[in-house]
């Protein structure tokens, strides 16, 4: 046995630009704070909902009737966030708020800017500061301050939700950071690549090897534990030719891309198929592995020059 | 409704993996195979012999798409079997394989969640569940909406700061007998992260699994000794938007637990709720009427382990496992998701008088 290597670690960002559609009232509402006006909707009920949506969170009917809010509320409950956090509104300690806006009967939630939580509380008056520039989303507001004045009593009123220039759709944003690692089986098999062995797993109950091992047979539900060394040869057992060049990668089209079932593995891998022409790759075709100088996984699979294996000995691989 | 009693359906066992801060070493299938043999081997069942599998977990935890297809490997997936995924905790994932029992088209069921919060930063992770329109762009986190909440309760006059500490004493005490979970015992309730919540009212942040079999009528009582029978189970969702919701009253879980029908027949003695923040157990327990008579969390609860998306099928699994042992007769099991106890499920359990 050797020692158990150091399991592997790498980090990995998803990040997406989500493009979203507006309806008729999330587009006027979110145009109207580009022009500093806040847009709610009224219920059958004769609520005023601010943030507005577009059907009743309660009977589920369609609001359609937007009506024009002050800039100016009260704060409904908070929260003080000493360490605020990458994305968030403000980069220094604030109060999460959530805000009925006079003329609203629903509260928004956003952030306040406050020298600290002694000067927060339940009750207390606050006022949308813009942002300078504004774009048409909830960030065009860049938070609430304290704002020293009795509530008017000015009730919401109607507005047509008509501006120049409507704002019709959002990107939303988003980036998460991780730290992958791919757990015991799959560590294995990329350390042992990195020394160009190609290692799978056997599966105890039905002998299966698979590579590259994910630490269980699917078939038998059980954990696979017993290291075998396949290849380093193998057969072609199926394969696609590659006539569009995908985004980033520098191999000339056409290419193949073939299923390769290894000398002793219990199923085929994936890999790109070089040193012969595109059009005289052939299922049976025996190929083995390429590495780059410094590559931790072939580059790609080239014939050996051996006959072509029988099919009888790789049909139950394709 | 008459009642078709080859129609009762049971939780006939339930296992867990620890609940562990890190499992680098463990890919996620790895993680879960240990939890399933243990349930499979309860009941002396193969994997061939369930008649529908049904699982829960989320990309965004793993970071992945379609992620819940590598842990399939995990329950011999070949040849093909009667599969189903929620991209939701598994409690969720419990109810659907319920419904399926009920219809008459299998006898068996195997629910399993998993998640790994390790490889994210959980809070952050939590935001992209939020209205991408007017909340996600302000990256809100998971403790900052629960706090929000608390404040409210603390306004409301509901509770204070002592008073949830009191919750997470208790709850980490409880967890001592509780050998997955990951905080046991006495621990400072620590400086606030997001005030009015301290460090000792938010969940601990861990990896872990779950895994349950269900069982109807005689097939039930074959399997497990005391099955405990699902005697009700509902769920119920709130509007997303939290300014339209009254956050220190829990009407959908009022309401899931009506239906249910935990309000009917003889009361609790114990009650496994999915309260990942102190001050959610004040809110739960009033929606639920729970007083003092009832033993909550005897487990620990997500305060002492949470792995998300696994924590609320283990609440469902933790009060069966206490009819399972006849340490419980009458139990309720209560699992949440979304921010601030936006969807509720209840479930209603019961254990037979009389032991077979
Ligand atoms: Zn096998």
């Amino acid at each position: 046995m050797t020692a158990t290597p150091a399991t592997l670690r790498a980090p990995l960002v998803v990040e997406f630009p989500f493009t979203r559609s507006l309806g008729p009232v999330q587009a006027a509402f979110l145009t109207g704070l580009r022009e500093r006006t806040v847009l709610g909707v009224r219920t059958e009920g004769g609520q005023v909902l601010v943030p507005p949506v577009e059907y009743d969170p309660e009977t589920a009917a369609e609001l359609r009737e937007l009506v024009e809010v002050d800039a100016t509320g009260t704060v409904t409950t908070w929260a003080w966030n000493p360490d605020p956090r990458p994305g968030q509104p403000l980069d220094t300690p604030f109060a999460w708020v959530l805000v009925r806006l006079d003329g609203a009967d629903t509260a928004l939630l956003h952030a306040l800017d406050a020298p600290g939580p002694e000067h927060v509380r339940t009750g207390m008056r606050v006022r949308v500061r813009w942002a300078a520039e504004r774009t048409g989303a909830i960030t065009d507001i860049a938070c609430f301050e304290p704002y020293d004045s009795e509530r008017d009593a000015a009730p919401a009123r109607p507005h047509d939700g008509l501006f120049d220039e409507p704002v019709t759709g959002i990107v939303a944003a988003a980036r998460l950071d991780y730290t992958y690692s791919p757990g015991r089986a799959q560590t294995d098999y990329l350390h042992a690549l990195a020394e160009h062995k190609t290692v799978g797993e056997r599966c105890p109950s039905c002998s299966k090897v698979y590579v590259p091992p994910r630490g269980a047979c699917p078939t038998c539900g059980v954990a696979t534990t017993e290291p075998v060394e396949v290849g380093p040869r193998g057969t072609v057992t199926t394969f696609c030719i590659v006539n569009i060049k995908a985004k980033n990668l520098d191999i000339e089209v056409p290419y193949v891309y073939a299923h390769i079932a290894l000398d002793g593995a219990g199923l085929a891998l994936h890999g790109r198929i070089g040193g012969i022409p595109y059009d005289q790759v052939r299922m049976g075709l025996r190929v083995e592995p390429v590495w780059s100088e410094d590559g931790r996984y072939p580059d790609h699979y080239r014939p050996t020059g051996e006959p072509d294996a029988d099919y009888d000995t790789y049909k139950e691989l394709l | 409704m008459s009642r078709d009693p080859s129609r009762d359906v049971a939780i006939v066992a339930f296992a867990q993996s620890d609940s562990l801060r890190r499992t680098d070493d463990l890919s996620e299938v790895e993680m879960l195979m240990p939890v399933l043999h243990d349930v499979l081997r309860q009941t002396g069942l193969k994997t061939s012999d369930i008649g529908f599998t049904c699982s829960g977990s989320s990309d965004y935890l793993a970071g992945r798409a379609f992620s819940f297809t590598m842990a399939l490997d995990g329950v011999g997936a070949w040849p093909p079997i009667s599969e189903s995924h929620v991209e939701m905790d598994g409690a969720w994932a419990l109810y659907e394989a319920w419904v399926k029992i009920l219809t008459g088209e299998t006898d068996t069921a195997l629910v399993y969640s998993y998640g790994k919060s390790s490889p994210g930063s959980v809070r952050d992770v939590l935001t992209r569940q939020l209205d991408p329109y007017y909340l996600a762009p302000l990256w809100p986190d998971s403790v900052a909406l629960a706090a929000l909440q608390a404040q409210a309760l603390i306004d409301a006059g509901e509770t204070d700061e002592p008073a949830l500490a009191g919750i997470a004493a208790r709850s980490r005490d409880a967890a001592v007998g509780n050998p997955h979970a990951q905080l046991r015992g006495a621990r400072p309730q620590g400086d606030h992260v997001v005030a009015p919540l301290r460090q000792g009212d938010c969940p601990p942040i861990g990896d872990g699994a779950a895994a349950v079999i269900l069982a109807a009528g005689d097939r039930a009582r074959e399997l497990c000794e005391r099955p405990a029978w699902i005697r009700g189970m509902d769920h119920r969702i709130e509007a997303h938007s939290l300014g339209v919701r009254d956050l220190t009253d829990s009407p959908s879980t009022r309401l899931a637990a009506r239906r249910a029908g935990a309000f009917d027949g003889a009361p609790f003695d114990t009650a496994e709720l999915h309260a990942p923040f102190t001050s959610q157990e004040v809110v739960l327990r009033k929606a639920l009427k729970l007083d003092e008579t009832v033993r909550v969390n005897p487990s620990g609860g997500a305060l002492a382990a949470n792995p998300v998306m696994a924590a609320g099928l283990i609440r469902l699994g933790e009060a069966a496992a206490g009819i399972h042992r006849g340490e419980s007769d009458r139990a309720l099991a209560h699992a949440t998701s979304g921010p601030c106890l936006q969807q509720n499920l209840v479930a209603v359990l019961e254990g037979e008088p009389h032991v077979r």
